[in-house]
């Protein structure tokens, strides 16, 4: 079997998880057998590609002329968005959107239509533009390649996943990784809605990452349930080398929070809740790596809580960096708002770090080993966190059987279903 | 005859480097030195030694009628000594003339003023020292760090003994006043005051190449009439500049250095003005009027106050963690400690920090190393940090020896007991209950109540609590916590109480 499979990002090049998921998919899908042609809009050149064959869309060419693309474009003209909205955007490319956009204004005419696309590969910058740009490049690639399925995930590739139907008349098979929701609470971006509900409406499959996401996709979407099928994520497991070599320097103990700093991570209350664990033992470090639009207003609530000998900013993390946070790391706490899976903690407790995960967190469904409160619970949250960090006994259970558990959340496992949709299909 | 009074501030900071989260406890070098030697090399280059050069031969040409003061920073005489010796060489040359007088300062250019009186004045005087041995002059005349100055600063400097500072003459302060007076300290009138006419001096320091501007260009001939043009009654000019200001801040292609080089000339022979240092000044003229400063003042910013340092929460917070170091260090003595400690206190790291965009956007962008005030707060509180764990390993690892010297004190009062201390900071420790074995801790646990234990480990050793948490039952660690809870905002003398109880039950058993 062949997946004709669309993404936005690939490591080691990500700005959030999707790219992880990813890639953890395809290496189980290539174990058991199944070929994935993965498109991502720029390869860089340095991507894993062990397991998948990896098309950097701006290599693609497609013919204008092309009278299924001049359909296609009349489509999606149809649904063309002029919206500045980002998902996942770092704040330095946010001050440049602005006059991007009028750049855009004035020269999308002829960029959109001259022969060779070249996309910028992340996220933000006219956004939409790009999706609709990739969404041709769906079409093309439909027809130049030899496939049985296609895959999308997440909205900004629907589109592309949906003219790749349309062109070859392969089923669709859509994957929801976060929904509109998640990422604005209630203040939904309509247009991004309108691209989730028809590319689900469109796909023959659909695939959520918990139930959490899967009663969403059935209550706030109206997706016909028996169409929804939950796979929970899973984890790579560790080499050993990946370990090693994590000395414990500071004297204090360290309790991380990773991931964008934005209002769906819920990074305010992992900050209250630090002041709180500090009023009763000063000899804790918290850490907040990652970068995101709540970051300014975090470090000056840090500054006036006067905890910021205690309390440290890393910026964006990646690679070898988020190993060593980790390895420095006594707790790890996802007080995530709304989170429709959250891998994260799962990296964690591979590296033997105990985790405190808000119960609005996909993740846990499945944990068992975790400690679990409500987001908004900073007293709870700032309990838990004592708790592992002083009560030896707690920690020490947590992170050996919480090792053996997140071992046990293999993406064999989880391709192994997703193979079974496919089949279930692809006739 | 009136007076017109040139004085330069040279300053270089000690520049961190990117200091990351993953350092902190590893490496205890902060600065940056290549980015440091580059700047002090190129300023040098281009401002300081021909900026040198040109007052050298103006005093060679004019005799005693020429004169300039300069303060040099401690720390920028360290960097040129490290990465630019000719610049020292060039101001002893200047020095030996005699027609220039050295100011002193804080060493660190530090906001030690507004922090700690102790600080200050061993900061002051460790300039002082530095001057007296580099340029064979002992300072007679203060100037604090970007001219801050309050009445409290001005009592301060003078109960070092100073009877003349300089300041900024910044309008909400004079109202209908002008700068062009002696002045004095409201609370001791012995510290007189020289204030900066700050039109004049921010006309050459930031409107001189601003053809915009519709003075531009500004000659030594235009700037001699205006300053002929003043009240005739008025005694005195106050230029004070940055010193960068010639080569660096105006470069050199915009006229900066014709216009110093033909200063003298055109003042000397078109007006009735004689150049004149502040310590000449200080005999030469009277207060005409004390000056009331309730709150500091400063030559930075449209504000001219002190919160281009001070002014938001992130730079309240570092300033605070940093100075509350204070009598650690100097309990410590020791010399790596010291400087590091002296370097951080440099205010140039404060402003880095500040988030006042608007009026001075601009100037505060030309200074700073960061690409935002958030980062150069975090990459400082980085660095802090690890020099906070350095400060207090270091009381640690001296309080270990002085377990020997209290036993010996309590030998030698001869109580047959050891004698248990009452004051509140040495029961904190309570080292004997760490010491107990569980059945103790059980017999103890017998002895007194649980509120009477949790009041008593307020603020003490997380390690004893724990070592107490382990033997209680479940139900009684809640009551602990609860009472621990309940008495976190007792009073001392409760908190006492209840320790003293505990100690007696202790040296029972």
């Amino acid at each position: 079997m062949r997946v004709l499979m669309f993404g936005w990002e690939f490591p080691p090049h990500i700005t959030g998880g999707l790219g992880t998921a990813c890639y953890g998919l395809t290496r189980g899908l290539a174990k058991h057998g199944t070929e994935v042609i993965f498109v991502v809009p720029k390869a860089y050149g340095d991507e894993d590609q062990r397991a998948v064959r990896l098309v950097n869309a701006s290599d693609i060419v497609i013919d204008i002329d092309d009278v299924e693309n001049k359909q296609y474009w009349e489509r999606i003209t149809y649904m063309e968005v002029g919206s500045n909205l980002i998902p996942y955007v770092a704040p330095e490319e946010f001050t440049d959107l602005v006059v991007q956009e009028q750049l855009r204004k004035k020269t999308s005419k002829q960029t959109l239509f001259s022969d060779r696309y070249e996309f910028s590969g992340k996220y933000g910058t006219s956004l939409m533009e790009e999706v609709y740009r990739y969404a041709l490049i769906g079409s093309a690639l439909a027809v130049k390649h030899d496939f049985d399925i296609i895959h999308a995930h997440d909205w900004l590739t629907y589109s592309a996943g949906v003219a790749a139907k349309a062109a070859s008349g392969k089923p669709l098979v859509v994957h929801m990784h976060a929904t509109e929701f998640d990422r604005s609470g209630e203040n939904v971006n309509q247009q991004v809605y309108d691209i989730e509900r028809y590319g689900m409406e469109q796909a023959d499959r659909v695939i959520t990452v918990s139930n959490l996401t899967r009663q969403i996709v059935i209550e706030r979407y109206g997706i016909d349930p028996d169409k929804i099928i939950t796979v929970h994520n899973a984890v790579e497991p560790v080499t050993k080398d990946e370990l090693e070599g994590a000395d414990k320097v500071l004297k204090e103990k360290v309790v991380t929070f990773l991931g964008r700093i934005t209002f769906q991570k819920g990074p305010e209350y992992f900050v209250e809740a630090a002041k709180k664990v500090l009023e009763v033992d000063p000899n804790v470090r918290f850490v907040m790596a990652g970068t995101g639009d709540l970051m300014n207003k975090l470090i000056r609530r840090v500054a006036e809580l006067r905890i910021a000998t205690r309390f440290h900013f890393t910026g964006f993390l990646k690679g070898a960096d988020v190993d060593r946070m980790f390895a420095m790391s006594d707790v790890f706490v996802m007080p995530s708002v709304s989170e429709p899976f959250g891998i994260v903690p799962l990296e964690a407790m591979r590296s033997n770090v105990p985790v405190v995960i808000s119960k609005q967190s996909g993740v846990s469904e499945i944990l068992k080993h975790a400690l679990k409160v409500d987001f908004w619970d900073v007293h709870g949250l700032a309990d838990a966190i004592y708790g592992l960090l002083h009560y030896n006994a707690l920690s020490e259970t947590f992170k050996h059987y919480g090792k053996e558990e997140v071992e046990s959340l293999k993406w064999d496992d989880a391709a192994m279903k997703v193979k079974e949709v496919y089949e279930g299909v692809a006739g | 005859m009136r007076s017109i009074c040139l004085y330069f501030q040279v300053h270089q900071p000690f520049r961190l480097r990117t200091y990351r989260f993953f350092d902190i406890g590893r490496d205890h070098y902060y600065y940056d030195d290549y980015l440091n030697r580059s700047i002090t090399q190129r300023v040098a280059r281009r401002s300081y030694l021909p900026a040198n050069q040109i007052i050298l031969d103006l005093i060679k040409e004019y005799g005693s009628a020429f004169k300039v003061a300069y303060s040099i920073t401690g720390l920028a005489l360290e960097q040129f000594e490290k990465y630019a010796p000719e610049v020292i060489e060039s101001f002893q040359k200047l020095a030996r003339t005699g027609s220039v007088e050295f100011l002193t300062e804080t060493y660190a250019h530090s906001l030690a003023s507004l922090r700690s009186k102790e600080e200050f004045f061993r900061q002051v005087k460790e300039h002082s020292d530095k001057i007296k041995t580099l340029f064979g002059q002992r300072p007679r005349v203060f100037r604090n760090t970007e001219l801050i100055y309050s009445d409290r600063v001005g009592e301060l400097v003078a109960e070092m003994g100073y009877e003349l500072m300089l300041s900024e003459g910044p309008r909400h302060i004079l109202g209908w006043k002008s700068p062009n007076f002696m002045y004095c300290n409201a609370v001791n009138p012995r510290l007189k005051l020289l204030l900066k006419n700050f039109r004049l001096s921010d006309d050459i320091a930031f409107r001189f190449s601003l053809q915009s501007w519709n003075e531009w260009p500004l000659t030594a001939e235009k700037f001699a009439s205006w300053i002929q043009a003043f009240n005739p009654r008025e005694e005195v000019v106050n230029i004070f500049l940055d010193y960068e200001t010639f080569g660096e801040h105006q470069w050199a292609d915009s006229g900066i250095f014709d216009f110093l080089r033909n200063l003298p000339r055109t003042v000397l022979g078109a007006t009735d003005y004689a150049f004149h240092t502040p310590g000449e000044l200080l005999e030469l003229l009277q207060p005409v009027s004390s000056i009331h400063v309730g709150h500091a003042i400063s030559w930075a910013d449209e504000e001219r106050d002190t919160t281009a340092w001070l002014g938001n929460e992130m730079q309240a917070e570092a300033v605070d963690k940093l100075y509350s170091l204070e009598n650690k260090v100097n309990a410590l003595h020791r010399e790596d400690l010291t400087r590091d400690w002296q370097y951080l206190q440099c205010s140039d790291h404060f402003y880095y920090m500040c988030t006042k965009w608007f009026s001075d956007g601009e100037v505060h962008k030309y200074f700073t190393p960061y690409a935002s005030p958030y980062e150069a707060f975090i990459n400082y509180m980085n660095v802090l940090s690890d020099f906070m764990t350095r400060v207090n390993d270091a009381v640690d690892g001296s309080r270990e020896a002085i377990p020997a010297v209290a036993k010996k004190q309590s030998v030698k009062k001869g109580s047959k007991k050891p004698a248990r201390v009452t004051s509140a900071e040495k029961v904190c420790t309570l080292e004997d209950m760490q010491n107990l074995s569980p059945t103790h801790l059980k017999k103890l646990l017998a002895q007194v109540d649980l509120e009477t234990l949790a009041c008593a480990l307020i603020n003490c050793d997380v390690s004893l609590r724990d070592k107490l948490i382990k033997v209680l039952s479940p139900k009684d660690r809640i009551r602990f916590e609860a009472f621990t809870e309940s008495h976190r905002k007792s009073k001392k003398t409760e908190i006492n109480q209840c320790r003293q109880k505990l100690t007696a039950v202790i040296n029972d058993l």
